[in-house]
């Protein structure tokens, strides 16, 4: 009997110790989907990354007598109107585009989860900000946009330069007007987390409110908010398309997947592999961010976990 | 009898000059035209629309007609009048047309100077709405000196009298047609706005707002052998890319209006064989405006007004210098490829006005980059030229389109080559040529270095477009920043010309003083930098005939020329 139980440390020593983000990966793991989403997602960041190391060709550089072009040895994926090499253009587009995807994402997120679990939490704070909540949603985002960069463009460029200047004010913008669905469903996630009995519990003995969100509750409505997040990024890269149309995001010499794509619009028709890298590009980050997310919803919701 | 008679001779003739071009009345058959707006009435007076205008232009005609250059070309007249054959007063107030006696109408009643009269009563009704009110501007009265003579007296004098009753937008309504719609009638005379009588060449059979005109030779045409063709049918709707197909890749129509589509599409449509693309060039030059002042923006208020010169782009060379970096031709071939041409004029057109001036054509890289030295400019460590520790670093804005935006790529190319660092900004059109005052993105503040668009001029004279660069036309925070002289060129000798210009009459010397100008605010100047001259593109199948693209006129001005190709 003393035997049995000394014995069962000694053979559970092998194994690590486990943790819920252990958990979480070997649920992870079991989606398919995620993981292969995952890999294409840690694919494409890594071109845009990496890509323009290896590919030294400037995506600027116009070369007008090979306009045009096909796909070729000098030029993988061919050259745009003016000769500029698509490959190039389509690796820094991605920079930007997964930048600002990712960034606004994140700023939209931090935003929304603020408001979504003071909103949740605190009763007295709910209606006012809901209310605001709800003067966003009802906010043509156009117009609105429009006004930002009309005001802020030139004092950001001057201070940042224009590339930099830009990509805060469009970040900003896009992160400021997107937060509200993820302020929404983080509320009501709170909402019922909060009255459930371990809250009740670490309430009597005595924990503070600060601890008891960060401890208790954010865990518990991580896996809303971590969806949210990764369509946040679709919709940020495909804002920022929408913007660079209008003439309201990057200078035009500033390449985009946005912008390529709607450059690429007026050549559909002779040139159709030319809306295709770019729109492809955003596609299969879209899709492959979205598996993740789905992945990780499941892996992180312990009542699916092991289904 | 007359008519038979005429056909017959007009038979004979065509079988004894089969090889000729010439045919006699209606003996082509049926010519179909596309246009891919719809013609929604046949009057030019209760639309501006230019698809009412044209298709009207078929059946109604002006006293004289512009030509392909801008000339004029009397119609139902049987001179120009001038100052020197006496159709024009000596105070320039007053001009007398002498008509062509024997004309009809297409039911075979009289042309007389009362239809002339009567068509200035019917636009000058104020109840009446009138679209083409501008033509007759300063007109105080019309008066019918006889049954074949017209004079108009203006209310001051007019150095460029021609306006009323020429051209399509201004042609000659009957009056016992439209007698019963003036005024508040205007809009309810259904059966004379959809089926005027006129003097054209066709008659209307048949017509469906919006959709198709049926029209047929007119018999009372003046000239007996004309039109050769017995019917047309206009069709209008679809867009520009179905109606270049129509006649250049299935051969359907005979003749499409205004392909403005990309120089490769076009040029793929082209290849089928079954027609041609023909361009026409009118007066739209998009440019490149130099800013005289400095929109520093630590300038605040007086940020681009002419108390602060530009420190960069005030010295003659560097404009000059900017201008030569750039291969035109290239612009032309990526951007609009037949639809355009290099130009080095503001005003490229009429010939009249157009100067002989051709020296931007030629891209020189080597010289501005000399001239560039010679100003003082040299070249700084990263490649983009320094001067007393400022860099050649220019704001280079246009509005948001596709073309625009690869001239500014090509541009800042050309610019870096040269070492002058070029920064691209795109405003949305709409707030760009907006004219808010309150936004600081329009064309007319000018919160920039160098800008690109494209403007032309109405009609044929550039008189105003010319004044529009007089230094009180600057835009700037008194006029609520409206004005045209965009680039706030000021030059006391350049107003002095324009003040002549308002005085002269005589074409030929009105031809040179605008010549002058034109070259006083690009060659002499650099100020504004023309890129190119945009025409507009149409297509005729190759069997049709005696096409003359024009921009002046309607582009169915001459259809009583067309013919078909045997």
């Amino acid at each position: 009997m003393t035997d049995a139980t000394a014995d069962r440390p000694a053979a559970a020593a092998p194994r690590p110790a486990r943790s819920q983000w252990w958990d979480v990966w070997r649920q992870f793991k079991t989606h398919r989907g995620a993981l292969v989403g995952a890999a294409i997602f840690l694919v494409i960041v890594a071109g845009v990354v990496v890509g323009p190391w290896l590919w030294t060709y400037s995506p600027g550089f116009i070369d007008i007598r090979a306009r045009n072009q096909g796909p070729s040895l000098m030029h993988p994926l061919g050259t745009d109107q003016l000769g500029r090499d698509m490959l190039a253009r389509t690796m820094a587009g991605g920079k930007v585009s997964v930048a600002v995807g990712v960034t606004a994402m994140l700023l939209s997120i931090s935003l929304g989860t603020a408001i979504g679990v003071l909103a949740g939490y605190f009763r007295r704070l709910d209606n006012p900000l809901m209310r605001v909540t709800d003067l966003f949603l009802a906010l043509p985002l156009l117009p609105l946009l429009l006004v930002m960069v009309t005001l802020f463009r030139e004092s950001l460029s001057g201070r940042f330069g224009p590339e930099a200047g830009t990509f805060i004010l469009i970040v900003g913008a896009i992160g400021a007007t997107s937060w509200m669905q993820a302020a929404r469903i983080v509320r009501s996630a709170v909402l019922a987390v909060k009255e459930q009995e371990f809250v009740l519990a670490a309430h009597s003995i005595g924990t503070r409110r600060r601890r008891i969100i960060f401890r208790h509750i954010l865990p518990n409505v991580l896996s809303p908010i971590m969806v949210s997040a990764t369509l946040g990024i679709a919709s940020a890269i495909i804002t920022e398309s929408a913007l660079s149309f209008l003439g309201l995001g990057f200078p035009p010499d500033f390449p985009t997947w946005g912008r390529l794509l709607y450059d690429a619009v007026d050549y559909l028709q002779q040139y159709p592999e030319r809306v295709l890298w770019p729109g492809l590009a955003i596609s299969l980050t879209v899709l492959s961010v979205n598996y993740v997310g789905d992945g990780l919803r499941d892996a992180m919701d312990p009542r699916i976990r092991g289904r | 009898m007359k008519a038979f008679r005429s056909l017959l001779i007009g038979t004979v003739a065509a079988a004894a000059f089969a090889t000729n071009a010439y045919a006699a009345r209606g003996t082509d058959g049926e010519v179909k035209i596309i246009y891919w707006q719809a013609p929604s009435i046949l009057t030019p007076y209760l639309s501006g629309g230019t698809k009412d205008v044209e298709a009207s232009s078929l059946i109604l005609e002006p006293l004289m007609r512009y030509d392909e250059k801008g000339n004029l070309v009397p119609f139902l007249t049987q001179e120009i009048p001038t100052v020197a054959n006496g159709g024009v007063s000596q105070d320039l107030k007053t001009i007398t047309y002498k008509l062509k006696p024997d004309i009809k109408w297409s039911d075979g009643s009289a042309f007389t100077a009362d239809d002339v009269v009567f068509t200035w009563q019917y636009c000058a009704d104020p109840a009446g709405g009138c679209a083409q009110l501008a033509k007759f501007e300063g007109v105080e009265n019309v008066e019918a000196v006889d049954a074949h003579t017209v004079k108009i007296t203006f209310k001051e004098p007019k150095p460029n009298p021609y306006l009323p009753f020429n051209g399509a937008q201004s042609p000659i309504i009957q009056k016992a047609q439209f007698e019963k719609c003036r005024g508040a009638n205007a809009s309810s005379c259904t059966d004379a706005n959809f089926g005027p009588i006129g003097t054209g060449p066709f008659r209307v059979t048949s017509f469906r707002p919006n959709d198709v005109v049926t029209l047929e030779a007119n018999p009372n045409y003046r000239d007996p052998d004309k039109p050769a063709f017995a019917t047309v049918t206009l069709k209008g709707g679809g867009d520009a890319a179905a109606a270049g197909r129509a006649v250049l890749e299935t051969g359907e129509f005979d003749y499409a209006w205004n392909l403005q589509l990309a120089p490769d599409v076009l040029s793929k449509m082209a290849a089928a064989g079954k027609g041609k693309p023909i361009a026409a060039f009118g007066s739209l030059v998009e440019r490149l405006e130099m800013n005289m002042t400095d929109p520093d923006p630590a300038l605040g208020e007086e940020r681009s007004t002419a108390k602060h010169p530009h420190p960069i782009l005030s010295d003659l060379n560097v404009r000059k210098a900017l201008s030569m970096a750039i291969d035109r031709q290239l612009l032309v071939d990526v951007g609009y490829g037949q639809a355009g041409r290099p130009t080095c004029n503001l005003v490229p057109a009429p010939e009249l006005y157009a100067s002989p001036n051709t020296d931007c054509i030629k891209q020189d890289v080597e010289g501005a980059k000399k001239l560039l030295d010679e100003a003082g400019w040299k070249p700084g460590p990263d490649g983009v030229r320094v001067k007393d520790g400022r860099r050649f670093h220019l704001l280079y804005q246009t509005s948001v389109n596709a073309v625009r935006q690869d001239f500014q790529a090509l541009i800042k190319q050309w610019w870096a080559d040269v070492g002058v660092e070029a920064e691209l900004k795109t405003v949305d059109a709409s707030v760009f040529f907006g004219g808010d005052a309150g936004s600081p993105d329009t064309f007319q503040k000018f919160y920039a270095d160098v800008e690109m668009y494209a403007n032309n001029f109405d009609g044929t004279d550039p008189e105003a477009y010319l004044a529009e660069h007089t230094c009180s036309k600057a835009p700037r925070p008194e006029t609520q920043w409206q004005g045209e002289n965009i680039n706030r060129f000021c030059n006391a000798d350049y107003d002095k010309l324009v003040a002549e210009l308002g005085k002269t009459a005589d074409l030929e010397k009105r031809g040179e003083i605008g010549r002058k100008l034109n070259e006083m605010l690009t060659k002499e100047s650099y100020v504004v930098v023309p890129l190119v001259d945009r025409g507009r593109v149409s297509a005729h199948s190759n069997t049709l005939g005696g096409v003359v693209l024009n921009t002046w006129d309607s582009e169915l001005w001459n259809t009583a020329d067309w013919f078909r190709v045997k």
